[in-house]
């Protein structure tokens, strides 16, 4: 009695550790603690699992438990030690995967038991082992194809069917059919439905992951984050455990809101992004391009950013990939220690996953004061002197604002255009993911300065240095 | 429908629970600033980790003869822990670098 008491005080105590971390994490200053505290959670929680009495004779085969323990948390911390900033969209991805995967095998299980009489499930048991199957499916496979994505392991245009939408459509309904089937014989069907179920959940995963892609990429990595807690929800039924609900659940919210969030950031609904994808009706485009587009030399680009008031760097995902955050930082350094006021505007989705470049500004030491989000840059920017576009495109758009032909007519940008001047970093006149001209190049006020980021941003920073 | 209503009435209480979470998580992540968006999600991520509880409990329940179960089990163990220590220690090496730069 004493120690179910204990243990139901741990799994309690664990909850409150989630809410209360994920609380924490609403400041820079306290996140730390809040993920601390949550992991504290997590730990109790699985001493509890440990010990908690169980009914009857529990043969418990601890030497398993403690050798799979070791073994899985060994991989998590090289892999979360090892891995580079750039890769979180990847790593996280993965994370997403197992833990889809570590429900999938809990279904699974239910589902053996079920069929070989060792366990009695009833009819919405059933439905909820099924939902796992299903969640735990979609999470884990889904969530290895957008790894796959982001590695450029698969190519976008090549894995999306014609009528990709439809394929989707009769996949899910049939789905639903067959799980209905399956809930409705119970028992008098073998236990091979209930794997085809799974299969065709897996193949959804992968299916429903590959028409979307490039720009859309961060709304996929939350919702599958979503999809990974709220499998480990449903798992949390079959177990009859409020704690892996009340994870599993607080996930699955974040997720949810992270997925609204980049979808209002874009201007499209979920539908639009799961169904749709920017490739059919990007010709649409009806902009007038045309105009000449104005280079400025390195030297004049430096005394520009050196003898300004105050500078506005807005990165994208280009930064990133040339791995420039760091001599970014250099400049930001040189123009500040002449008193320029250096600030960096940063669009919700500018890289691969939400708040992907304030992560990879931060580990080039840039101070998070220093990153404003997309009101606050946009308030800055009107008053701004110099804006610096670095690898970023389609969040800089004009066309968003005020060509209703345009495909991201309606999305909210930067209005960089409002600085007193802009310098447009960029490798060739290429356009952006979305495959959209972009009128800001022909702009009055715009300058540009061609090569990869890395390279360009170190002579601008000599330049400076030689001033 | 009886089935509906009767598991309703058994279960009001992990459905108040189920409904209270939900919001409360909305209410909660609402407030994260962007600039944490991706410390958030590999933490809740770490978090999603919770699955291993499920199947630390299926391997003790397991039948030590039974090595199907026994090697799903530990399939499970393994994957939900790399998922929930990866995440937690990811998360904290992404955090630490915000926290440094406060003067």
């Amino acid at each position: 009695m004493l120690l179910t008491f204990i243990i139901e005080i741990f799994f309690l105590l664990g909850s409150i550790g989630f809410i209360w971390g994920l609380r924490l994490m609403s400041s820079p200053d306290t996140a730390r603690k809040g993920n601390f505290y949550a992991g504290v959670g997590m730990t109790l929680a699985i001493i509890a699992a440990l010990i908690m009495p169980l009914e009857g004779n529990v043969p418990n085969n601890y030497l398993w438990i403690f050798a799979a323990l070791i073994v899985g948390t060994i991989i998590g911390y090289y892999s979360a030690i090892k891995v580079a900033m750039t890769s979180m969209p990847q790593m996280v991805s993965v994370f997403n995967g197992l833990g889809g995967a570590c429900a999938v095998v809990l279904g699974l299980a239910d589902v053996l038991h079920y069929y070989d009489g060792t366990k009695v499930v009833d009819t919405l048991g059933f439905l909820t082992v099924l939902l796992t199957l299903f969640i735990g499916g979609v999470a884990f496979t889904g969530s290895i194809f957008a790894y796959a994505k982001l590695e450029d392991l698969v190519d976008d245009k090549k894995v999306t069917l014609p009528k990709h939408s439809v394929i989707n459509m009769i996949m899910l309904a049939g789905l639903i059919g067959l799980g209905a089937y399956i809930l409705m014989q119970g028992e008098a069907i073998g236990m091979e439905a209930a794997i085809i179920f799974l299969v065709i959940s897996l193949i959804y995963g992968v299916s429903f992951v590959a028409p979307i892609g490039g720009a859309d990429m961060p709304v996929v990595i939350s919702l599958l984050n979503s999809l990974s807690g709220l499998s480990g929800a449903a798992a949390g039924i079959l177990f009859d455990s409020q704690f892996m609900v009340v994870g599993g659940i607080l996930v699955g919210a974040s997720g949810t809101i992270l997925t609204v969030m980049m979808c209002n950031a874009m201007n499209r609904s979920i539908w639009n992004v799961l169904i749709g994808g920017f490739g059919g009706t990007s010709a649409v485009g009806a902009t007038a391009t045309g105009g000449t587009v104005k280079e400025i030399s390195l030297n004049d680009a430096a005394i520009q950013l050196y003898y300004s008031q105050s500078v506005i760097i807005v990165p994208g995902y280009g930064l990133a990939v040339a791995q420039a955050q760091k001599i970014c930082k250099e400049i930001d350094d040189q123009l500040s220690a002449n008193g320029v006021e250096v600030k960096y505007a940063i669009h919700p989705v500018a890289g691969r996953m939400p708040g992907h470049m304030n992560v990879l500004l931060a580990e080039a030491d840039v101070p998070y004061p220093k990153l404003l989000d997309l009101d606050e840059a946009n308030s800055a920017l009107s008053s701004a002197d110099v804006a610096v576009i670095v690898g970023a495109n389609d969040v800089v758009n004009p066309a968003a604002e005020n060509d209703p032909g345009s495909p991201i007519y309606g999305m909210p940008v930067l209005k960089v255009w409002n600085a007193k001047s802009v310098i447009v970093l960029k490798r060739s006149m290429r356009s952006g993911y979305a495959g959209i001209e972009n009128p800001l190049f022909f702009h009055d006020r715009t300058k540009m300065l061609f090569g990869d980021a890395k390279d360009v941003l170190g002579k601008l920073n000599s330049e400076i240095k030689s001033l | 429908m009886e089935n509906f209503y009767g598991f309703f009435l058994d279960n009001l209480l992990i459905i108040y629970l189920l409904a209270f979470t939900v919001l409360l998580g909305f209410e909660i992540i609402a407030k994260v600033p962007t600039v944490l968006h991706t410390p958030l999600m590999s933490g809740s991520n770490a978090i999603s980790g919770v699955v291993v509880i499920g199947a630390i409990l299926l391997v003790r329940l397991t039948d030590p003869t039974d090595y199907l179960t026994l090697s799903l089990g530990f399939g499970g163990i393994i994957l939900g822990m790399i998922n929930a220590a990866g995440g937690f220690v990811v998360t904290d090496r992404m955090l630490e670098m915000f926290k440094k730069k406060k003067k």
